[in-house]
């Protein structure tokens, strides 16, 4: 030190010592930030970007823009009242032509059958004939072609697609759509779906969570009153289905809760049943199964809590004149909100995201959020649904994993 | 319990009924597991009891036949490479965020274990959506890059556990003695975490070894893992040989994470956290 | 130093990754193929029949693949160029869609050196080589069931039929014989099925069953149902109902009333790396005495017409083309699914949460 503090006094030319010291801090910092930064990078590009990208696909779509171009800088003029004139018309039929030869009609004809069913076929056969049609008048011949081409809401369609992005994903995943007009109206209940799936979602999870609070609670009291010799016995019993992959765990309840499966065919052994009760393909599996998995995640943050609250406070309650359930209810119960709180809020967000488990041991009304964001990518192709779904589950996702940063802090995230 | 003598009737009924009733959730939680793995012993392709004889005959099928050996392979590659890749991340990751003063820890810390909190699906299609335009999909470098994502959590977190009980004196006497900077890493920074990043690569290895919603959607064929073929199995028909398959999923999770219970003991104490 | 070192060692590990992405290309070998189908029995048909005797007769090495019959998986290698895939065994109405978009190669009928006009089917699939026909039909366990259903007006009748049904979780074949059992004659129900009305009706028919439905999405899964009495009948592709009574001596019954008659093509991604290979494997496989060959193990007939003179006369019987099932046949309408099959799978996505 003494030497240092010569050095800065004896030389003018040297930097002071404030600015030394910033210098180091600051390669530290630097130091410290690139040992980060190629994980940071690698999260970046092999998670982030791709769920980025996920999202942007649910307001972007250019189908149109790019199959049929002709037809979409002429509509840019078109005020949207009346059938288009002439020009728009021949830009469509030379659209069509080029998809035909292209081999991207049944593209085009599967981006608008999404908006207005039954086009698709329209579209294709349009384009068929429009390939070898020459004529002067393409609007009446278009029209005589198919009569779709007079339909103002498949103009408004075509309109709407002259810009990259769209809202109708996002309206379709909560059941609204556009009108003839463009305007916004409501799905028709044969398509109208995802609400009630949405809630659906909500209700699972927070049926799961209320289960795993009620059955975890008195468990955790246990876990945390009873001396470490029983505690750390019964903890096996807590944590080894906690290690247990959760393919396995929803195999072993398929096994157990089949028609023939073990359950029942106990309960009828024992003569309590007199024929199998359904418990697998419906609401009973489903939350029976989710339950089990999730039972941990609830419990053992609130078995942390409560090894933390110190006997002193009951035992001084129940002193001073409080009967064993008051001086519960009042003086323990209250400071194991936290742990409740984490727990509750952890296995709520893991639920919502659920997928395994109600597509191998639920029925078909119990299929969640998550289901149907696969199916939209598997199934039925609409790359745009799977990612409007997708970011709508994830933004209520990321929102309560906020709430629980802010809550229980990420640093004590406990494994095992 | 000498106070129960002195309880009352009603908390003495209340006492019995919640032991009661936690044996009831304790068997809820074990039973499943206890009760179904037996059944991969059973010598007829039945669920139910009494098994009318003993037999490893679906061992054998799942030890012996090229459709399950190759997914196990497949699985083992897989997560062995994802382990690796991890823990190098991770740990480095862990190390600088440990430092003091790090910029913006907090949401850089969020942001690296959000992994663990984005619904399977979400990353699986979303990773789906890119692989198709990167020419991934149906790769082994897919697979594992993916696997890779959600496995470094893992590691962060424990790693980062470990430091944050680690002794920085310990670095500084090393270094005021004298001790070159690698030397200090080596020496005494390494071996005092090295519990921490083997148990981090162990939960790692796991979480790639058991992964199931993104190998749906991103591997192929020749890809194909454990799990991957244990999910078509399940939709088809629960056979005892996919039961034979789960109970050694999970005795290997069992062992593996044992193992990464017990170091993570012994880092306590050698760190001075626990005397035991 | 260490700091150097350490950084070093860090971005090694990035290096190390990128370095690892070339190694994702699949290898340029043209003596390999894969060949995916359906899984379970039909497969096994496949590889006994054709995959595994061609494999020795060349030496090409053929690795294998399942699926369910997803035309997304096939468009999305497609589109990433990530075609891992060269043949692959799709129904014809999939096959249809899928040569619309382009996404499947046009077969060349010369170089495949085989007559066109000898394939069941050919003339309306440009883009497939008709492997075989198989049949959608009902199917009960006679143990459980002594006198079972006998027209599927039956599938629909809960009050003599009592317990669950299994049938396909795709609107395909169902809103068919939802519509046959409302009293449609067979030769109408694509008519019928062409009008909003006739939608409607099929919908409301299998709204009376609904409750009672459990849902199959794989075609082992239909007679796993049956097997394990969590079904009193189902609808099953034939063949798989064949080899539960073969090879696994169920006493499961076929009735053949509306059986809808299905065709399955050869397909070939486009941007298949072995598209030659994949030419020489369709040229062996479909030559009469080879597409006989997976008859030996799966009730499925052959679609090269010249192909029934190998086929051992034991099974015909059991064979969807067997005059006594023609009787009450549905031959499905490929233009009809290709053009509705979205709408359609779209409600029936919908009908089915509600």
């Amino acid at each position: 030190m003494a030497t240092m503090a010569a050095q800065i006094t004896g030389s003018a030319d040297r930097v002071p010592l404030r600015l030394k010291l910033q210098r180091v801090e600051r390669r530290r910092k630097l130091k410290a930030f690139l040992l980060v930064l190629p994980l940071l990078l690698f999260i970046l590009t092999t998670f982030v970007l791709p769920i980025g990208r996920m999202i942007f696909n649910a307001v972007h779509e250019d189908t149109l823009l790019r199959l049929m171009p002709r037809t979409m800088s002429e509509l840019r003029g078109w005020d949207g009242k009346d059938l288009p004139d002439e020009g728009v018309y021949a830009a469509l039929a030379a659209d069509l032509k080029q998809s035909w030869a292209d081999k991207t009609a049944a593209e085009i004809g599967k981006r608008m059958n999404y908006e207005l069913p039954g086009t698709r076929s329209k579209v294709t056969s349009s384009a068929r004939k429009v390939s070898t049609l020459s004529t002067d008048t393409y609007k009446d011949a278009l029209i005589e072609i198919d009569p779709l081409w007079a339909r103002h809401e498949v103009w408004s369609l075509l309109k709407r697609g002259s810009s990259a992005y769209t809202a109708y994903y996002l309206l379709r995943s909560v059941d609204l759509q556009y009108g003839p007009d463009s305007q916004i109206v409501a799905s028709p209940p044969e398509n109208a779906i995802f609400r009630h799936i949405f809630l659906l979602t909500l209700g699972i999870s927070i049926s799961v969570t209320f289960a795993t609070l009620v059955l975890g609670f008195p468990v955790a009291y246990l876990l945390a009153s009873l001396p470490a010799k029983y505690s750390n016995l019964l903890m096996i019993m807590v944590v080894l289905p906690f290690w247990t992959s959760v393919l396995v765990r929803t195999t072993a309840w398929v096994v157990l809760l089949q028609q023939h499966g073990l359950v029942n065919e106990a309960l009828m052994a024992l003569h309590i049943l007199s024929q199998p009760a359904e418990l697998i393909f419906n609401r009973v599996g489903t939350i029976v199964a989710m339950t089990h998995i999730q039972l941990p995640f609830t419990l053992l943050p609130i078995y942390s809590v409560m090894k933390t609250i110190s006997p002193t406070y009951v035992r001084a309650a129940r002193s001073l004149g409080a009967g064993p359930f008051y001086a519960f209810w009042k003086i323990y119960f209250p400071q194991t909100l936290p742990g409740m709180a984490a727990g509750c809020l952890l296995t709520f967000i893991l639920c919502l995201g659920y997928y395994i488990t109600p597509a191998l041991v639920g029925g078909p009304q119990d299929q969640m959020v998550s289901y149907f964001v696969a199916h939209y990518t598997n199934e039925e192709l609409n790359w745009g649904m799977a990612s409007a779904l997708g970011a709508i589950l994830l933004t209520a996702t990321l929102i309560l994993y906020y709430v629980f940063n802010k809550l229980v802090g990420t640093d004590r995230m406990k494994l095992g | 319990m000498s106070t129960l003598a002195y309880a009352s009737p009603l908390e003495k009924a209340w006492y019995y009924l919640h032991r009661l009733f936690c044996g009831a959730v304790l068997l809820f939680l074990i039973a499943p597991i206890l009760v179904t793995f037996p059944l991969s012993f059973n010598s007829v392709p039945f669920f139910s009891y009494p098994m009318p004889g003993f037999s490893l005959r679906w061992y054998e099928e799942f030890f012996l036949t090229d459709r399950w050996q190759y997914a196990l392979q497949n699985s083992i590659i897989v997560a062995v490479t994802v382990t690796l890749l991890s823990t190098a991340l991770g740990t480095a990751a862990a190390l600088g965020l440990s430092r003091p003063n790090f910029p913006w820890r907090t949401t850089v810390m969020s942001l690296l274990i959000s992994p663990m909190i984005v619904p399977a699906v979400i990353t699986a299609v979303g990773v789906y959506f890119f692989y198709a335009d990167v020419g991934l999909l149906n790769s082994y470098t897919g697979l594992i890059l993916a696997h890779t994502s959600i496995a470094t959590p893992f590691v962060v977190i424990i790693v980062t556990a470990t430091l944050s009980g680690f002794d920085d004196s310990l670095a500084r006497a090393a270094a005021s003695l004298g001790a070159a900077p690698m030397t200090v890493f080596f020496k005494v920074t390494l071996p005092l975490i090295m519990p921490g990043m083997i148990s981090g690569a162990l939960f790692a290895f796991l979480s790639s070894f058991d992964e199931v919603v993104i190998a749906l959607f991103v591997a192929g064929a020749e890809q194909r893992t454990l799990p991957k073929v244990m999910f078509s199995g399940i939709r088809e028909e629960i056979s005892p040989t996919i039961i034979a398959a789960a109970t050694v999923l999970t005795l290997i999770s069992i062992v593996v994470l044992a193992a990464a219970e017990l170091l993570r003991r012994r880092s306590e104490r050698l760190r001075g956290l626990r005397s035991s | 130093m260490s700091k150097a070192l350490r950084i070093t060692g860090a971005w090694s590990v990035m290096a190390l990754v990128a370095g690892a992405l070339p190694l994702a290309q699949p290898v340029l070998a043209s003596d390999q193929l894969t060949i995916t189908s359906f899984g379970g029995a039909g497969q096994m048909a496949t590889r006994k029949g054709q995959i595994e005797p061609f494999a020795k007769k060349t030496g090409i090495k053929i690795t294998e693949d399942e699926y369910g019959g997803e035309v997304s998986k096939i468009r999305a290698m497609v589109e990433s160029k990530s075609v891992s895939w060269d043949l692959v065994v799709a129904d014809a109405t999939a096959a249809s869609q899928m040569c619309a978009e382009g996404i499947i190669e046009r077969i060349d009928w010369n170089k495949l050196g085989l007559d066109r006009a000898k394939f069941v089917g050919a003339d309306q699939q440009d883009c497939g080589v008709p492997e075989n026909l198989y049949a959608t039909v009902l199917a009960y366990d006679k143990d459980t069931l002594p006198t079972g259903p006998t027209t599927i007006a039956d599938l629909f009748d809960l009050r003599r039929f009592p317990g669950k049904r299994g049938l396909y979780k795709r609107p395909f074949g169902n809103i068919e014989w939802a519509l046959i059992a409302d009293g449609v004659p067979i030769k109408d129900v694509y008519k019928v099925l062409r009008t909003p009305a006739g939608i409607e009706r099929a919908f409301n028919k299998l709204d009376t069953i609904k409750k009672n439905v459990v849902w199959w999405e794989t075609g082992a899964q239909a007679p796993q149902l049956l097997a394990d009495r969590q079904v009193v009948m189902t609808s099953a592709w034939n063949g798989r109902i064949y080899d539960a009574v073969k090879n696994s001596g169920k006493h499961f019954q076929i009735m053949w009333h509306a059986q809808e008659l299905g065709l399955n093509v050869w397909v070939m991604p486009k941007g298949g790396q072995h598209l030659d290979t994949a030419y020489k494997f369709l040229t062996f496989a479909v030559s009469p005495a080879q597409q006989a060959e997976p008859t030996r193990y799966m009730a499925y007939g052959p679609a090269n017409k010249e192909a029934n003179a190998h086929v051992d006369p034991a099974i015909l019987p059991d064979l969807p083309s067997a005059p006594d099932h023609m009787a009450g046949a549905l031959l499905v309408d490929t233009s009809f699914w290709a053009e509705n099959g979205d709408e359609l799978r779209q409600r029936f996505t919908a009908w089915l949460v509600k």
